[in-house]
């Protein structure tokens, strides 16, 4: 399952930005990818779709790269 | 200036929208003539954005009111409710909503702003629950950060996605409230809020709060709202909203039937920390709100104005928002767009607004108008040709004669 949120993430990720840019666990979320505040809570919302778990709004303030995404989803996941 | 580097490139556009001399977020009338007319760098202009819903800022007698209260009580009450006092106006003005209402409290703040800010961060403590709509106002945002609630939001005008969040919420302690909006104010479109009471009863310690501003003298029988025109006041047990659009003022208001409602007063900090509203202000909302009660022509007018402009923006070819509502808005296919067009109306002599992402949902870039009651057929017609006129040149829109495509360029879901 862990490798599993991982590509999750990745591949939802990838199919919402307009133009492909590669992506690795490093990547910050806004600067790299110019997401605003909106954008990156829409686009944690299809993640929450796809692993039936919400996402408090909080949580997402303190993610900065997509490393952070990955690792505060399978936490979330684990505690679901 | 090391403190503002963090939003220079925010300051380049803005600079480059004051260098082109049109800068939609900095407007400065020269005067106001009436609740549709102002005049702008010495030119008259028709004003379409104002939300002015019922027309109501420069009838007589709320006027009167204002000037009778001011000259009696004075311009301000240099301070707030608990530390220096309410006024009689202001145990009138809660008692007038909660009556108009047909709920047992009433609590006024001092901005519609403030009463989401109060309301949420009180209702929803640190154990409870807020569940937003993701197109909720900056305020509701904002009053959820200000408590200490969990927070998720839910996918716009989605009972399916709701009922996903209070599911997945189903096992875990604490309160859960629902907060979503009558008229969402960027596209002009309603909530499903039958759907969201439905899904609301079917889960315990669940409260739905709905945020009327923008439909508070526009929808139901008597105005009171979404709530009222969906049949479904019974679910919701806070009405949120504001005194300035349909109400013609400034400030905000929550009513409730919840009992213990009073204990809010003390614990609410943006109704306890800052100064209430002036005499003048709570006499004049008063007699907007009798005037909103009494003169259900005022809802019609609107109406059949709003009607008139987003039926008319469609025909044109315009993408608007997904149904009719005094918030008319077309999407841009740009910023850039949406500026250009905002100047060239303007320009014209017609004043409206342009409204950006990230306070627009799917990323829209918007040419918002509102409309009002006051508005004449003509004025309406004559906005729309501007509208037109402006449209054929930019390439947005089919020229005239031409026929019209089946399916706007971009559409929005509803």
């Amino acid at each position: 399952m862990v490798g599993d949120i991982r590509e999750i993430i990745f591949e939802t990720l990838r199919s919402s930005l307009p133009k492909p840019v590669e992506i690795t666990e490093k990547t910050h979320i806004v600067e790299d990818l110019g997401l605003d505040s909106v954008a990156v809570m829409d686009f944690v919302m299809e993640i929450e779709d796809r692993l039936d778990i919400s996402v408090p709004l909080d949580k997402i303030a303190e993610i900065e790269t997509v490393g952070d995404l990955i690792a505060a989803m399978q936490n979330l996941k684990a505690g679901s | 200036m090391s403190l503002f580097t963090k939003f220079a490139s925010l300051a380049a556009q803005y600079r480059q929208l004051e260098e082109a001399g049109a800068n939609p977020f900095n407007v400065s009338f020269d005067s106001v003539l009436s609740p549709t007319e102002a005049v702008l760098k010495g030119q008259k202009v028709l004003l379409l954005g104002t939300n002015n819903y019922l027309g109501l800022t420069y009838d007589p007698a709320v006027i009167a009111k204002a000037v009778k209260a001011t000259e009696l009580y004075g311009t301000g009450t240099t301070g707030s409710r608990i530390a220096n006092g309410s006024y009689a106006g202001h145990k009138e003005l809660e008692q007038a909503l909660a009556a108009y209402f047909n709920r047992k409290h009433g609590m006024v703040f001092s901005t519609g702003y403030q009463a989401n800010l109060g309301m949420l961060s009180a209702l929803a403590g640190k154990d409870d629950h807020l569940i937003l709509d993701a197109d909720s106002h900056a305020s509701i945002y904002d009053g959820a950060r200000l408590g200490y609630a969990q927070v998720t939001r839910f996918r716009h005008n989605s009972p399916e996605d709701l009922d996903n969040r209070l599911r997945r919420l189903k096992d875990v302690p604490g309160d859960k409230v629902i907060v979503v909006e009558g008229i969402y104010s960027m596209l002009g479109d309603t909530a499903p809020l039958k759907e969201f009471a439905a899904v609301k009863r079917s889960y315990p310690d669940t409260y739905l709060v709905v945020d009327e501003a923008h439909s508070m003298g526009v929808l139901g029988e008597n105005g009171r709202g979404l709530a009222e025109a969906a049949g479904v006041e019974a679910d919701v047990d806070f009405v949120v909203g504001t005194f300035s659009k349909s109400l013609g003022g400034v400030g905000g208001f929550c009513v409730s039937d919840a009992e213990g409602f009073d204990i809010l007063r003390v614990v609410t900090r943006p109704y306890m920390f800052t100064a209430s509203l002036p005499p003048g202000v709570i006499a004049a909302t008063l007699e907007a709100l009798h005037q909103l009660q009494t003169r259900p022509v005022l809802r019609r007018q609107l109406t059949e104005n709003a009607n008139r402009l987003y039926n008319g923006l469609a025909a044109l070819g315009f993408t608007v928002g997904p149904e009719p509502s005094p918030v008319v808005s077309t999407v841009m296919p740009s910023p850039e767009a949406a500026f250009a067009f905002w100047a060239r109306l303007l320009h014209g002599g017609l004043y409206t607004n342009v409204s950006l992402p990230p306070a627009t949902p799917k990323g829209l870039a918007l040419l918002r108008s509102s409309v009002s009651a006051a508005h004449t057929p003509a004025q309406i017609d004559h906005a729309i040709e501007m509208f037109a006129e402006a449209g054929r040149e930019m390439g947005l829109i089919p020229a005239a004669g031409a026929k019209s495509q089946d399916e706007p360029v971009l559409a929005i879901a509803k």
